[in-house]
């Protein structure tokens, strides 16, 4: 039978401990379900540059979840990256955000998890390429990268900005898709942006072009409570995130998470505009208006339904992967009580030829006040073949 | 066997516009709702892409949105004396399959029907007196406009209708329809932009004493954020719409108004590629107990409910009743019954303009992109002098300018080669038109009841249609042609035509998607299936909410006061029935 169970998000309702609704809220925070699946048991695939990792179950079975760990089992593997037995855990599993949680917050969302329904489920974990399958070389990773220290409070700003700085640090984990990563996938930068999963997760610093320069942090908050404000929507992993995550988080907690991304300096930007592009930028204006002014507008501002062009960070990123990504496969936004629409944007693979996209989006990123380096056929035909290849 | 399933507070038959509406409204009352639906799960992003939408060959010429025959065909006569055969294909009207419904390929008309409709025996009687109208089965709906009017305010407002107000409080607006019913406040978006066609045809009209007005559209002048919060698109004037879904969130449907916030609520259910077979009685007839469906494979269930709601399309719903024993089925010869009885269709005409020197550009369109004037609509022109009672609407739309069928040529023209060719590019560009759409109402000998021979894929009677169009709808018609004769003149056209429609209704071509009545609406049990509240007067458990329970058809589009009659049969069950079931009103 194709029968469409249609249920709201996932909710494992604690009827009796308050700290096990607290915990849940850490596990909104930490967007558990993200990565664990929407009962937590495990098995949605995450692809890196080092193969595909496999989530596992952390629903309290006994045999296949982690139904046998204690409290202090838990916290280790949250904070230190070691699980019982001293088996190592890949560092898709965020513990060096997490080491920056609060032991209280820890043992929070421990007396959640254990209130979890168990799910009997064995996942197989381990699917990376030679040699980054030895869990042995994590621990030279630990030595080069991982810094455990908790996060600690500064002084000089006030509470907003400590818990936003203490949130996006910690349990949010932000930087895990927004930070860029060097060669052994270590941070190397605070969230001025980073390739993920074939997606571009855009500058979060106060850029005017590329990061959030342009949006107050009352759209901040309106962006992760609904996915979607003024500017942009959220589609891809985003849209995801906010979904399980950032549009259950309370109003209190996004303020904070806006105030502190408001402070942080501006990268160095997305090195545009695009100079010598006057052939593309004449191509690609044809191209736009046939193509995408029906929905975007000529002008770039977009609709009530629609995401404008103009200002918007995501098409004006250092690197164009995402909007080249979006304008081949298409991509629907996400779904949230206060903004339940998604409208989708269809693919246009079928009908543009690589030359074509990159000077409609080069048109794009250079017009209406947008300032972004030219786009070349050459990557819009890696993102075509990375689609093809299903990378 | 059928495997028996979980109860539920209410199941409902059929996720198109009133399925939506009447599953919205009850779940957020908290009751627990299945939605069980023939066709396919359908929704814009997956299955409305922009980028191949606007395939005509697909959607238009091979129909690929609408019920096809050999999932349900129905047989047709024009007469008691005739035997009913199968239609092959859908012709003369093309109903909706899957999510949505006919709600997905609409063209966005969105009328509301007047007071006077609603009340039209008494109506007319006040009038003309009783005799002009002995030889209608016409009667009052049994609401007041009063209970009625904020029911097509909420339709609107879901829709985003685009219009002008133009009886605000009996305050008549200018540029708006005169003729209207009372309205409480204006549309929610201001009017679309206008073509040249419509322009023209409105300024001209209007030079004749007429008057003019936005055809109410739920094609969007602009972008619109409902009040359930789902938001939509402003239209793209594509010439896309009926016969195709939208790509564009522009045109209202149940995907672009309801749906997203239906799909998010935990007592919801939709269970689609599940057809329903019957309601199941209890054994004294009097109560629904669930329905029996099958689902892709063949497997059948059983669905216990404490009610049930029929939604489907208007001639599904009268067989649905019919195959369950819901009601007696209306007997023609006696009058006795009520299943099948007073149905309606529409009855329209008309007019064809060529020039040499003026360009309509019609591939800038809309589904309900036009003007209309409803002088000649309704009871809004005095009868007294004329052989008829009803109207219809003229309008001048411009809905599409699509390669394979809007081909106007001028009489004489070879039907093939290159003087075709020639002909059909000279006349692309330079064609107008307009018609009218005209009211339907009921006679003894038209009706709906299972057909005696033929049977569908599960052995289920077909439904079998009688059905020609009236004399006094004939009358109606003549008058106006006529008129459309008299405005075609100061056009100036090099060349127009005028139809006349004919008695001995065809099932083969199209001609209008606006079937009605078969479980009409009423305030007596003898000659109503349903009560004011759209209730089963047999079965109370039992809802049959849409177009089948018009108790006549007017010369409008039905879908706005199907949407009102989908809310005002929610507020009854929300607010009346479910704290205290039973009949609502007594028989």
């Amino acid at each position: 039978m194709r029968s469409l169970l249609l249920s709201a998000a996932f909710v494992v309702l604690s009827t009796s401990a308050f700290a096990a609704d607290a915990g849940k809220y850490q596990a909104i925070l930490g967007d558990c379900a993200g990565c664990h699946g929407k009962d937590l048991s495990g098995g949605v695939t995450l692809a890196t540059p080092f193969g595909n990792l496999v989530s596992p179950n952390i629903t309290p079975d006994k045999d296949t979840g982690i139904g046998n760990y204690t409290a202090d089992d838990f916290r280790a593997a949250m904070k230190t990256g070691v699980a019982p037995g001293g088996k190592l855990l890949y560092p898709a599993m965020p513990y060096p955000y997490y080491a920056r949680m609060s032991d209280a917050d820890v043992a929070t969302l421990w007396s959640y998890l254990k209130t979890v329904k168990p799910v009997r489920k064995s996942v197989d974990v381990d699917q990376l390429h030679f040699p980054f399958n030895l869990r042995i070389t994590l621990r030279g990773w630990d030595m080069l990268f991982f810094d455990a220290k908790a996060q600690t409070n500064d002084p000089a700003k006030r509470a907003a900005w400590n818990r936003g700085a203490y949130l996006v640090a910690g349990p949010a984990h932000c930087g895990a898709c927004h930070s860029p990563k060097n060669l052994f996938g270590a941070d190397k930068g605070p969230l001025t942006g980073a390739v993920l999963q074939g997606w571009y997760a855009p500058d979060l610093t106060s850029d005017k072009n590329a990061g959030l320069g342009r949006w107050s942090t009352a759209e901040i908050v309106e962006y992760l409570q609904t996915g979607r404000n003024a500017h942009s929507i959220a589609s891809g992993p985003m849209a995801e995130a906010v979904e399980n995550s950032t549009s259950q988080m309370s109003d209190a907690d996004l303020g904070a998470i806006a105030v502190y991304l408001k402070d942080l300096p501006a990268s160095s930007g997305n090195g545009g505009p695009a100079t010598g592009a006057e052939a593309q930028m004449k191509a690609g204006r044809d191209g736009y208006d046939i193509n995408c002014a029906a929905c975007h507008g000529r002008d770039g501002k977009g609709s009530a339904l629609f995401p404008p062009l103009a200002g918007n960070p995501n098409v004006l990123q250092v690197r164009d992967d995402t909007i080249a990504r979006v304008v081949l496969a298409g991509t629907r936004a996400g779904a949230t009580a206060k903004a339940p629409t998604a409208p989708a944007m269809p693919s246009l693979a079928w009908k543009l030829s690589d030359q074509q996209a990159a000077d409609i989006l080069t048109y794009v990123r250079n017009t209406w006040g947008n300032a972004a380096p030219a786009v070349s056929a050459e990557t819009v035909g890696r993102v075509r073949g990375e689609l093809h290849s299903g990378s | 066997m059928a495997r028996l399933l979980p109860k539920k507070d209410a199941v409902i038959i059929g996720l198109g516009w009133t399925g939506s509406i009447l599953a919205q409204q009850l779940t957020d009352a908290g009751l627990n709702v299945v939605a069980i639906e023939r066709g396919p799960w359908r929704d814009t992003s997956t299955d409305f892409n922009v980028g191949y939408m606007q395939d005509e060959l697909r959607y238009a010429i091979r129909k690929d949105l609408f019920l096809q025959p050999s999932v349900e065909a129905m047989t047709m006569r024009n007469s008691l004396a005739q035997t009913a055969l199968p239609m092959r294909d859908y012709g003369s009207f093309l109903p909706g399959s899957g999510v949505g419904g006919a709600g997905v390929h609409w063209n966005g008309h969105t009328w509301r029907f007047w007071e006077s409709d609603i009340q039209i025996k008494t109506h007319l009687t006040q009038r003309y007196g009783a005799a002009k109208i002995k030889n209608l089965q016409l009667h009052d709906w049994g609401v007041t406009w009063d209970e009625i009017e904020p029911s097509f305010d909420r339709f609107e407002y879901l829709c985003g209708i685009s219009g002008k107000a133009g009886n605000l409080k009996g305050q008549i607006q200018p540029g708006g329809n005169p003729f209207e019913s009372a309205r409480a406040r204006d549309y929610p978006n201001p009017p679309m932009r206008m073509p040249y066609a419509s322009t023209l045809f409105a300024e001209t009209v209007k030079g004749m004493g007429f008057h003019p007005f936005p055809l109410p559209s739920a094609n969007l002048s602009r972008s619109y954020v409902n009040p359930l919060g789902v938001r939509m698109g402003e239209c793209s004037y594509c010439g896309f719409c009926e016969r195709f879904a939208c790509g564009n969130y522009s045109k209202a449907s149940a995907q672009t108004t309801i749906l997203p916030v239906l799909v998010r609520k935990p007592n919801f259910e939709a269970r689609t590629d599940c057809e329903v077979l019957k309601v199941n009685l209890t054994p004294d007839g009097k109560h629904a107990k669930s329905v029996t469906y099958l689902d892709a494979n063949g497997v059948e269930y059983e669905q216990p409910g404490d009610m049930v709601l029929i939604c489907a399309y208007a001639l599904m719903n009268v067989r649905m009743m019919l195959l369950s024993k819901i009601g007696a089925q209306y007997d023609p010869a006696t009058g006795q019954g009520t299943v099948g009885r007073n149905y309606c269709y529409q009855t329209s005409a008309g007019a064809r303009l060529l020039f040499d020197d003026k360009h309509f550009n019609p591939f800038i369109g809309a589904g309900a992109l036009g003007m209309t004037i409803d002088d000649f609509n309704g009871d809004a022109f005095d009868h007294s002098k004329l052989d008829f009672v009803g109207g219809a609407g003229i309008s001048c739309t411009v809905t599409n300018g699509r390669p394979i069928s809007n081909r106007p040529t001028a009489p004489g023209t070879p039907r093939w080669g290159a003087k075709w060719k020639q002909a059909t590019a000279d006349g692309y560009r330079n064609a107008m038109g307009f018609g009218s759409q005209g009211s339907s109402y009921p006679v003894r000998e038209n009706y709906l009841d299972l057909d005696p021979t033929y049977t569908d894929r599960h052995g289920r009677p077909l439904l079998r249609v009688t059905f020609d169009f009236p004399d006094n709808d004939i009358a109606m018609s003549h008058y106006l042609s006529d008129q459309l004769e008299k405005m075609t003149k100061p056009f100036n056209a090099k060349y127009s035509a005028v139809s006349r429609l004919k008695k001995g209704w065809d099932s083969v071509p199209y001609q209008s998607t606006h079937n009605t009545g078969g479980a009409v609406m009423g305030a007596d049990p003898k000659t109503s299936a349903v009560n004011k509240y759209l209730q089963s007067w047999d079965v109370p458990n039992v809802f049959v909410i849409g177009a089948s329970a018009f108790a006549h058809n007017a010369g409008m589009n039905p879908t706005g006061t199907v949407g009102a009659l989908a809310y005002w049969a929610a507020d009854a069950i929300t607010t009346k029935y479910i704290k205290n079931p039973g009949a609502l009103v007594p028989s």
